[in-house]
């Protein structure tokens, strides 16, 4: 079957996709996406969280044909989904999502997140499998609360395992990324 | 495999009742995993997301008429005053990112032993709204589990609404497992108060075939109470009372061993948690002057 939806802002379209395929599998395999990681496949690890319709979930368990017509962000979009979210900005280009590095390049169109940025500052990334996953469930928690409790950060971090880190400076990361949001909202509100 | 996409809830029935072993699949936290495994190849998939009316809910003057697809994480939002032990069984469930997507109907629908919004259901009183093109009926939740993932649908039902009772009194949920977050329930108990009428229900879940009441405990207890006059006086439960209502509670499970827990370990949890969250209610009904719902803010406390 055919399917057309949203993916970072832009109408993305697979052919062929068998029917009981994840949104995980059209998106590392036929979109050339693999941002989004294929661990468990059954919603324990958090890995392939995307965000749909603005919501977290696994990808793994959303079968493609629930997506027709409807939002996806991936990791690939969650600079720009930041930073559309300060500003009125456009949806990631191709180019863009595929250009898209850790590290851009200084002329590179996609500056990191608060969130990306933080994680490396923070030293949270160590093999890096789980990063992505993290990276929207703690992009989304920030969206909704920019000043969150340690209680907070754990409850919304819960559906993704880390078997690198301990967990500890993923959580300095989070604290790091809101602490910035939180100061950039309010200098934001001061300038208005 | 068919991936079928309704329209609307009449376009369902009629696919449903065209295809018989389509499975229907909602926020797909259970049906993928097994599409994933290749635990299962259904010839059909019957989506329902698209019918708006599965993810509503409305809360009436006696009960919440819940949708079949609302996701745990709007009950536990919205839902908590009126649903209180749904709301705290809710938030024990998966990640968040499996509360967006899992919902009350998919936990029926699959009705394993060990789903978590089962016990609540069974204390708090709930009919399961089930639709052919046969017409509808409504199933009381006793009733609705028949055995180890199965349950009471004809095959070309679709479950559409919940109708659970609000909360006139405080309610209990309590899970073990081996973390906070994404665990299946080794067990799981959970335990209301019926001021009104003076009565306390109590179901297990994950220690027998099915979810299910303790009813020789509900007994002894809504006799003891009685007895003691402790509705009226809002004294504290002697210690032997809760001890024996433990007991109760443990004898009436039926476990099996397996990876999460062994039999006997399952029945001294199910005792413990049977314990503890009877005192937590009592505290709530005695702190609320003898009436009115009350619920933990921030969540189920640890067993």
């Amino acid at each position: 079957m055919r399917v057309t939806f949203t993916v970072n802002g832009r109408r993305h379209e697979a052919d062929d996709v068998w029917e009981g395929e994840s949104l995980l599998y059209v998106l590392r395999e036929r979109m050339g996406l693999p941002g989004s990681k294929n661990a468990c496949e059954q919603g324990e690890c958090g890995s392939c969280t995307v965000r749909l319709d603005g919501e977290s979930v696994c990808a793994c368990l959303v079968a493609a044909g629930q997506v027709e017509g409807r939002d996806v962000v991936t990791v690939e979009g969650l600079a720009d989904q930041a930073s559309r979210r300060a500003t009125d900005g456009r949806g990631t280009t191709a180019a863009d999502e595929q250009r898209w590095a850790p590290q851009p390049a200084a002329d590179a169109g996609v500056p990191l997140s608060p969130v990306q940025q933080a994680f490396i500052d923070a030293g949270a990334v160590q093999c890096g499998f789980c990063t992505p996953g993290l990276l929207v469930a703690a992009d989304e928690l920030i969206e909704h609360n920019s000043r969150p409790s340690d209680g907070d950060i754990r409850e919304a971090l819960s559906g993704n395992l880390c078997r690198c880190t301990g967990y500890e400076k993923i959580l300095d990361a989070v604290r790091l990324a809101a602490a910035r949001t939180d100061q950039s909202e309010a200098q934001q509100g001061e300038a208005v | 495999m068919e991936f079928l996409r309704p329209a609307s809830w009449e376009e369902a029935l009629a696919a449903k009742a065209e295809h018989p072993t389509a499975v229907p699949i909602a926020g797909g936290t259970d049906v993928m995993v097994e599409i994933n495994f290749d635990q299962r190849r259904p010839e059909q998939l019957l989506d329902l997301n698209r019918i708006t009316e599965l993810h509503e809910w409305e809360v009436g003057e006696e009960q919440v008429m819940l949708g079949a697809s609302v996701p745990y994480t709007r009950i536990i939002e919205n839902l908590r005053t009126e649903l209180p032990g749904l709301a705290l069984a809710g938030h024990t469930v998966g990640s968040p990112q499996i509360r967006n997507r899992g919902s009350v109907g998919g936990n029926l629908g699959a009705a394993s032993p060990a789903g978590d919004s089962h016990p609540p259901l069974l204390t708090a009183g709930a009919e399961v709204e089930a639709e052919s093109v046969r017409g509808s009926r409504r199933i009381p939740v006793e009733d609705f589990f028949t055995g180890v993932k199965r349950n009471a649908l004809a095959e070309d039902e679709l479950i559409k609404r919940i109708h659970i009772d609000k909360a006139s009194g405080p309610q209990q949920f309590s899970k073990v497992g081996t973390r906070n977050a994404m665990v299946i329930a080794v067990c799981g108990f959970s335990v209301a108060l019926h001021p009104e009428r003076r009565i306390v229900k109590a179901a297990v879940g994950s220690a027998a075939p099915t979810p299910f009441r303790a009813t020789a405990a509900e007994d002894f207890l809504t006799a003891a109470l009685d007895e003691a006059g402790l509705w009226e006086s809002g004294g504290a439960i002697p210690l032997s009372v809760a001890r024996q209502f433990a007991e109760l509670c443990s004898a009436s499970c039926n476990p099996i061993d397996d990876v999460r827990g062994s039999a006997a370990y399952r029945r001294h949890a199910v005792g413990v948690m049977a314990r503890r969250t009877l005192s937590w209610v009592w505290d709530g009904y005695r702190s609320t002057g003898g009436n009115g719902a009350r619920n933990d803010e921030g969540g189920s406390r640890c067993a």
